[in-house]
């Protein structure tokens, strides 16, 4: 058995550490822990460190979690306390033992300065391990960086090629702006070096320092063209990779690069017409992964350049015609060329080339060829429609397939393809898929679905059925858009198309099941909006109790949630003015409500009644036919707007507006309310005394009082809200994907029905606490006039605007979330902005939360769905907390970025707790 | 266009029970926390998936390309913008192949046992996620030359 040399060796041991000392032979025995030579018969103070595979078997052997937590935490425990003692004989084998323990997930981060102790030992066994680790556990921390870059400038110089190898391989894995700054002259040496292995290695590390300092690019050029003209493939493969780095990163190097195009043409031929060397082969190919990367710089270099584009054409026909399909590295090649063909400004026979290709690879048995053919398709799409359209059967078909990857991107493929000549088939198709989805398709599928259904709708009566048929088929995962959507639609359609709506969604609302909340949405709110067809019809005659009956058993099922009783109670009422037999049990059945457990609802139930006893009169009015709405609700003309905005370099600066309007909004609430009760006051002189009781306190603090109460309600009025910021609202409302929200109340038809539309929600008390801007540009409409009325009766004294200051929820991959809060009583208004700090386009943004059970949720529907780069958007989240619970919020996002889709959770603890200590 | 267009993310290697065998990040620095739970959902997507479905999973930002060996699954993530997932499906062949020859018959316990000689085999094949050498006996020329060094 062996024991330490500990005191001994104690003095060499801290030179070697400092790489101070080179070793004798004899010494390095000594050191040497196999060694049995030169040790000495201390005593030992603590047993020997296990072996790294001592360890795996302790651990392996561990019978639960808990075991094996405790085996890692005694050996962590070990392997520090032998750190402290500056034993540098053991560290080679505790660093390796920390590098497993790490990788299974353990912190072992306290082993980075025993790393840098590794590393600056002349011993290459320990310099490997040593790297190894720095690659593995060193973080961001800057201290252990400039530590480093002492020995790695040392061991570059290095006259030994693997300890540059190790060097080069390190700096390439953890560069940081600094030391690639530092260490760039020694990198550009090596990358002329004679020897093939260290220049291969440079060229990488040079791709690191590129992209870290984009400056020092210049300075590699010279080296770096001439890694064109090697002949050792892995210099080649790598000297390609910087070029293509470098290309991607500044448009003026992919000038620079443009001359290069022969030379790799001339690789690429060489590399195809090659016989078989045993030296390049993989799966009887040349050197496939040569290939691929030349293909991918060519296509670069060929994009917008029809001079590139010819030098290539023909060796793209070559590798495309003499690629052998049956394997797998055959097909990745002709993959990788059929990208480069489509995407350089190729001729057209090649192009027809390149999309039989596709078909042939949508036809493989192989699950994963067929993938790549579907994904490519969807690129290809726009360019070649026709060509893809051939292929529409198969694709249809790869919406039943068994693998999910395939029909998530099946389906989008066949979204790609809809035309008005086809709408009717690949819609029936698309509902089929919709209603046998996973839950994680319904989202996305119902939306696009009712994107492409306004956008290729053959008639209306089509439009609305296909509308129905998706919310039908999509349940409850419909995205709140949908459901305002097809109001929406159905709003503006003939009576025609309304009567077919209201038989339909009567027969529904009568069966459907209670815990599909849309469909309820949108029936409840067609059969009260159309109630006068109920009866009047040749084939649905319902009769006024039977109706009542209806409503009462989704009014009192708990399987409804609060949103869809709102629509139903409101609906009730529209029901009640409509039919007159059923107001009197319209108004039983109302008045229920007035001492209901929610809030909204209970607010409802008493506004209501209201409405049947001292206002009748404002009830006929008020619940009036819906004036056909003006607004886009094409999320695709939202888009163009927005990239109009964007185009016009107005895209952020909206986005800014309207981040600010809403600040100023929380700031100015309570001014604003003052100011809204205030024109309110005048409004409704004949209001009795009592009922006025706290609109009239706010009078008295109110500072502008006006007699006329449209222009008191005006907007040059109401302090903080300049007429600026009203217009970037206002042009960033018609931009508004789901302003479609407003269907659901009552429109002014004036020229700013986008704000209109807001205070009308506000009828309905969905949304009523948007009502921050509403009263901004309340037009001369004495129903708009009344519905906000019905709102601020209610006791808005009690808003609570004080500062809760701003909260960053979430900030990763290119998104960031910042809160804001408000609060009224027990219901706290947060408003979410999520700006995209990434250079990517994101789309389908969707932001979904929880809270605790004693908490109640609602998110209201986003400003928007798409953010550019540096664009924002906003969403009011509305939670309940009667209990004056903790606020805690799981936060789910999901978003693509170019396209790719991003998912990612976190949880939010740290809300102000002013929210709910007060 | 500033991101980096580095090919390969990470690469795991994870056994049927979804135990990490090894485990290789490029480029991206990410906690312990963050990894844990990278690596859990990735474990969990591609090990629920049955045999005859394609080996490509989409997964947050990363396109997941795995392929399994015998009790043994090599997953590497890519960029999500990334398109080329059969080269990366050959590269895996390919490191395992590379694996194979070294160890002679390659088995999980091979790698669990000598990771750090793992590690350094995949040094030589990728560097900062960028493939540097295709060819199987010349990942090994330097590595096998090192051992007989290292044993001399």
């Amino acid at each position: 058995h062996m024991s330490s040399t500990l005191s001994v060796c104690k003095g060499i041991v801290v030179c070697s550490m400092l790489g101070l000392l080179d070793y004798t032979a004899e010494q390095r025995e000594m050191l040497d822990p196999r060694s049995k030579k030169g040790l000495l018969a201390e005593q030992v103070r603590q047993p020997n460190p296990i072996r790294l595979r001592d360890l795996i078997r302790q651990i392996r052997s561990a019978k639960t979690a808990a075991e094996e937590r405790s085996v890692v935490n005694k050996e962590c425990a070990s392997i520090r306390l032998t750190f402290r003692e500056e034993d540098s004989v053991w560290r080679c084998r505790n660093v390796a033992k920390l590098l497993y323990i790490h990788m299974l997930g353990y912190p072992a981060h306290f082993g980075q300065m025993e790393c840098l102790k590794l590393i600056a030992s002349p011993r290459f066994t320990d310099k490997r391990i040593g790297y190894l680790g720095a690659m593995l556990l060193l973080d961001e921390r800057q201290d252990v960086h400039l530590l480093i870059t002492n020995s790695l400038k040392n061991d570059l110089k290095s006259p030994t090629q693997f300890v540059q190898g190790l060097a080069l391989c390190t700096l390439a894995a953890i560069a940081s702006p600094e030391m690639s700054r530092d260490l760039a002259d020694e990198v550009e040496r090596l990358l002329k070096s004679s020897n093939a292995y260290i220049r291969k290695k440079a060229a990488i590390c040079a791709v690191r320092i590129c992209a870290k300092v984009p400056e020092l690019m210049e300075m590699f050029l010279p080296a770096t063209r001439n890694l064109l003209t090697e002949k050792n493939h892995g210099v080649l493969i790598t000297g390609v990779t910087l070029i293509t780095s470098m290309c991607v990163q500044s448009p003026d190097t992919l000038e620079h690069f443009k001359k290069t195009v022969g030379n790799l043409v001339r690789i690429l031929k060489n590399l195809v017409m090659a016989g078989y060397s045993p030296e390049h082969d993989v799966q009887g190919v040349s050197d496939p992964f040569l290939q691929i990367k030349v293909l991918r710089l060519l296509r670069i270099l060929g994009r917008q350049d029809s001079q590139a584009s010819e030098t290539m054409n023909d060796i793209l026909a070559q590798v495309a015609t003499n690629t052998e399909a049956t394997k797998n590295v055959g097909n990745a090649i002709l993959y990788e060329t059929v990208l480069s063909i489509m995407d350089i400004q190729s001729e057209t026979g090649l192009r027809v080339l390149a999309v039989n290709i596709l078909g042939r690879f949508l036809l493989n048995v192989d699950k994963n060829i067929k993938y790549v053919a579907l994904h490519t398709l969807l690129k290809v799409v726009h360019q070649d429609n026709q060509a893809v359209q051939r292929h529409r059967t198969t694709i249809l078909e790869c919406l039943k397939d068994a693998d999910i990857t395939i029909r998530r991107r099946a389906m989008e493929l066949c979204f790609a393809l809809i035309n008005p000549s086809n709408v009717r088939t690949m819609m029936k198709e698309l509902i089929t898929f919709l209603e046998k989805s996973e839950t994680e398709f319904k989202a996305v599928c119902s939306s696009k679905c009712v994107t492409a259904a306004e956008q290729f709708a053959p008639n209306i009566r089509w439009h609305v059925e296909t509308l129905l048929k998706v919310i039908i088929a999509a349940g409850n995962n419909v995205p709140d858009d949908v459901v305002a959507c097809i109001i929406q639609l159905i709003a503006e359609s003939g009576e025609a198309e309304q009567r077919y709506a209201v038989e339909e969604l009567w027969q529904r609302l009568t069966v459907a099941p209670l815990d599909v909340q849309p469909l309820l949405q949108v029936a409840t709110w067609v059969c009260g909006e159309f109630a006068h067809l109920l009866n009047t019809g040749e084939t649905l005659r319902v009769s006024e109790t039977e109706v009542v009956e209806v409503y009462q058993r989704l009014l009192w099922s708990s399987l409804c949630t609060s949103v869809t009783k709102q629509y139903a109670i409101t609906s009730s009422m529209k029901l009640a003015t409509r039919m007159p037999q059923a107001t009197a049990l319209v108004a039983k059945m109302v008045s229920a409500y007035g001492s209901h457990l929610d809030v909204e609802l209970q607010q409802r139930g008493l506004e209501y009644t209201q409405l049947f006893t001292r206002f009748d009169s404002l009830r006929g009015p008020l619940l009036e036919r819906m004036p056909p709405f003006e607004r886009s609700r094409l999320r695709v003309s939202q888009e163009a707007a927005a990239a109009t905005a964007a185009a016009a370099g107005g895209g952020a600066p909206i986005a800014n507006g309207v981040q600010e309007h809403s600040n100023n909004s929380v700031s100015n609430a309570s001014t604003v309310n003052n100011n809204e009760s205030n024109a309110l006051l005048d409004l409704l002189g004949g209001m009795d005394e009592q009922s006025t009781k706290p609109t009239s306190k706010l009078n008295d603090n109110a500072t502008i009082s006006n007699n006329d109460p449209v222009t008191a309600a005006g907007v040059p009025k109401i302090p903080g809200m300049n007429a600026d910021i009203l217009d970037l609202l206002g042009g960033f409302d018609t931009g508004h994907p789901t302003v479609s929200k407003a269907a659901i109340g009552d429109t002014g038809g004036t020229a700013a029905t986008t704000v209109n539309g807001a205070s009308n929600n506000i009828l309905d008390g969905l949304l009523n606490n948007t009502n921050n801007y509403n009263t901004t540009t309340l037009t001369n409409n004495a129903i708009n006039t009344n519905s906000s009325l019905i709102n601020s009766t209610q006791p808005t004294t009690l808003t609570n605007t004080g500062d809760y200051g701003k909260l960053t929820a979430y900030e990763r991959h290119g998104v960031r979330l910042v809160l804001s809060f408000e609060r009224q009583e027990s219901l706290s208004i947060i408003t979410l902005v999520a700006t995209n700090s990434s250079s990517a386009a994101i789309t389908d943004f969707l932001f979904q939360a929880a809270v605790p059970k004693s908490l109640q949720l609602q998110l209201l529907t986003p400003s928007s769905t798409s953010l550019a780069p540096s664009a924002s958007l906003t969403q009011l989240i509305r939670v309940n907390n009667p209990n004056k619970a903790a606020i805690r919020m799981k936060v789910r996002l999901s978003w693509s970025a170019d396209g790719v889709p991003v998912q990612d959770q976190c949880e939010v603890n740290n809300f102000p707790t002013a929210l709910w200590q007060y | 266009a500033k991101r980096s267009r580095m090919t390969i993310k990470f690469v795991l290697m994870v056994n049927k029970q979804g135990q990490t065998r090894l485990a290789q990040y490029f480029g991206e620095f990410l906690s312990i926390k963050e990894r844990e739970a990278l690596e859990n959902e990735v474990i969990r997507k591609c090990l629920k998936r049955s045999e005859n479905l394609c080996s490509f999973v989409e997964h947050r930002m990363y396109k997941l390309i795995y392929r399994r060996y015998a009790s043994l699954f090599f997953i590497v993530g890519v960029d999500g913008s990334y398109n080329n997932e059969l080269s990366v499906l050959e590269f895996i062949h390919n490191m395992v192949e590379t694996l194979d020859k070294y160890f002679k018959n390659v088995c999980e316990l091979d790698i669990m046992f000598n990771i750090e000689k793992a590690h350094f085999i995949l040094e030589e094949m990728v560097m900062n996620g960028e493939i540097v050498e295709g060819n199987k006996s010349n990942v090994l020329a330097p590595v096998l030359l090192l051992d007989k060094m290292g044993n001399a």
